[in-house]
């Protein structure tokens, strides 16, 4: 990276992959049994291969469990939905997001696809992008 | 009659659970230790080896308790394994008896934490300077709590009990609040429990959300507290007095899993496969199975937490949990009383001292001892925590036949 052109925008994790007009997450794949982890792993934590390749992660998927947390740490805005979301059939944290925090509106079997969103832009003029998933229809 | 290689538990005490201000961890671990010996009619000199626990200290517990009761150069394990701390030490003092290098053993632990609040979830602020700058094992530029899902335990067992309502339905809010109901209802019969207020059903669904559908109430409770115990060999006990021998309690089996590897468990706890695999081994080494169980002590750190170990303790068929509750079953008056101390949500959770806590509260009955709130002929029953991570713990207990 040329020291003239520092990055515009950058991820919340790095496993967001910010690919223009394309994010999407990844995961680093044991190519012996296909457990997959977002971090860096010695050995799987499955069948303890070594060798891993990086893949990518469908950018949808269904809503299989919820919280809506109301109360958390100081800084963390509140209400919010937390969820675990299968994106064929890899299972994958987040929150939602363009839907009411609410339990009318929010249940388990609903179909997400991944959005993402600013989380401001820093001194250097860097944008922090953050990633979600929402309701498809 | 015990066979020489048994475990027993020769003598086990807890504190009172709730806000001790002018107490520090050190004088409530001994207040249980020293409550523990006399209960077991033994003292310090008898103990060859103790294991203690405390999460939330400077560390070095063990040695500490050592400094306050009893100095006796005997060797000292303190362990550390989240909300299953407790249990870890109570099954580090058995194999020690196991191991043959000790015939008697004390196990304690003990926690401060009233006042604590919200356990999990914060992080760091953006660093001076104001520059996203990428750190961590996943190359985080902020907090990932509230932004990518919730790292606060209301919150993380939230979702644990909403996916078990999702694979088999019939888990909703108020499903999940009747289970609270039903402990806070219990705890009104346990003077030791730091809260023993019964709450109606409207009260627990109206009162504050915490992370849905845990709302306060449905929230184990913050607190100070300790408890201990005396283990020995059933070699030793037979030793022993006639009265000692008659209030001991048979440790048929004392078992300890951590998470076997499976899909989405790094990212979700689970908290199933591990207490499945502890229970089979657990009914397995007692030679029982849980239709011989007379009452259940269960991590019910949440209520969305209760509903699930039903299933995994095998308390009910796979799927069966909400039917389970539903029938009335984990009442004490039901077929197959649970969380009779109340439970996590009202008698407390000083998150060291739980995992020997529930150990206790099945004793107290299995002796007899229970008072009030005692569950009539009782001679079989389950001590069950959960730490995340994950380490489960599972103690089944038995009557003596003395």
């Amino acid at each position: 990276m040329a020291d003239t052109a520092a990055p515009a925008r950058i991820p919340l994790v790095d496993y967001l992959v910010l690919d223009d007009g394309d994010p999407h997450l990844v995961a680093n794949e044991c190519t012996n049994c296909g457990a997959r982890f977002f971090d860096r792993r010695n050995a799987c934590a499955s069948c303890f291969g070594t060798d891993f390749t990086t893949v990518k992660i469908a950018t949808e998927g269904t809503l299989r469990t919820f919280t809506i947390v109301a109360f958390a740490a100081p800084g963390v805005e509140v209400p919010f939905v937390s969820g675990v979301i299968d994106c064929d059939g890899t299972s994958v944290r987040g929150n939602l997001r363009n839907v009411e925090p609410d339990a009318d509106h929010v249940h388990t079997g609903m179909e997400l696809r991944l959005t993402t969103y600013s989380l401001g832009t820093d001194d250097h003029g860097t944008e922090a992008i953050g990633f979600a998933f929402e309701p498809i229809s | 009659m015990s066979n020489s290689d048994d475990i027993w538990i020769l003598g086990i005490n807890m504190t009172k659970f709730g806000k001790h201000t002018d107490r520090d961890v050190v004088d409530l671990a001994s207040e249980a230790v020293m409550a523990a010996l006399a209960d077991g009619g033994v003292t310090m000199a008898d103990m060859q080896v103790l294991a203690a626990g405390n999460l939330m200290g400077s560390g070095g517990i063990g040695q500490q308790i050592q400094k306050q009761v009893g100095q006796t150069g005997i060797p000292v394990y303190n362990v550390s394994n989240a909300c299953a701390t407790g249990a870890t030490a109570l099954r580090t003092a058995i194999m020690s008896i196991k191991a043959g290098e000790s015939d008697m053993g004390l196990a304690v632990g003990v926690e401060k934490l009233a006042g604590v609040g919200l356990l999990g979830g914060g992080g760091r602020a953006k660093k001076d300077g104001n520059e996203w700058e990428p750190q961590g094992r996943v190359g985080a530029v902020t907090s990932t709590d509230g932004r990518i899902g919730t790292d606060t335990m209301p919150g993380v067992f939230a979702q644990v009990g909403m996916e078990y309502g999702h694979k088999y339905g019939g888990a909703d809010f108020e499903l999940f609040a009747r289970i609270s109901e039903k402990n806070h209802a219990h705890s009104t019969l346990n003077p030791l429990a730091a809260y023993s207020k019964r709450f109606t059903l409207e009260e627990i669904m109206g009162d504050m959300m915490i992370a849905y559908p845990n709302t306060r109430p449905m929230c184990s409770a913050n607190c100070d507290g300790a408890a201990a115990a005396v283990v020995v060999s059933g070699e030793k006990l037979k030793t022993l007095s006639l009265e000692q021998q008659r209030r001991a309690v048979k440790v048929s089996a004392s078992v300890l899993t951590s998470d076997p590897y499976q899909e989405a468990c790094q990212v979700l706890p689970d908290v199933n496969t591990l207490t499945k695999a502890a229970a089979a081994t657990a009914y397995e080494t007692a030679g029982i199975g849980p239709q011989d169980l007379d009452l259940v002590e269960l991590h019910d750190c949440f209520a969305t937490a209760e509903l699930v170990h039903y299933d995994n303790l095998g308390l009910c068929e796979e799927g069966g949990a909400v039917d389970f509750f539903n029938s009335g079953a984990p009442w004490r008056d039901g077929s197959l009383p649970v969380n009779v101390s109340g439970g996590l949500q009202s008698k407390g959770h000083p998150i060291s001292a739980t995992g020997i806590a529930n150990i206790w509260e099945i004793c107290h009955h299995l002796r007899g001892e229970a008072g009030d709130r005692q569950i009539e002929g009782a001679k079989v029953g389950l001590a069950h925590v959960i730490g995340l991570g994950s380490a489960c713990g599972v103690h089944i207990l038995e009557k003596s036949a003395a």
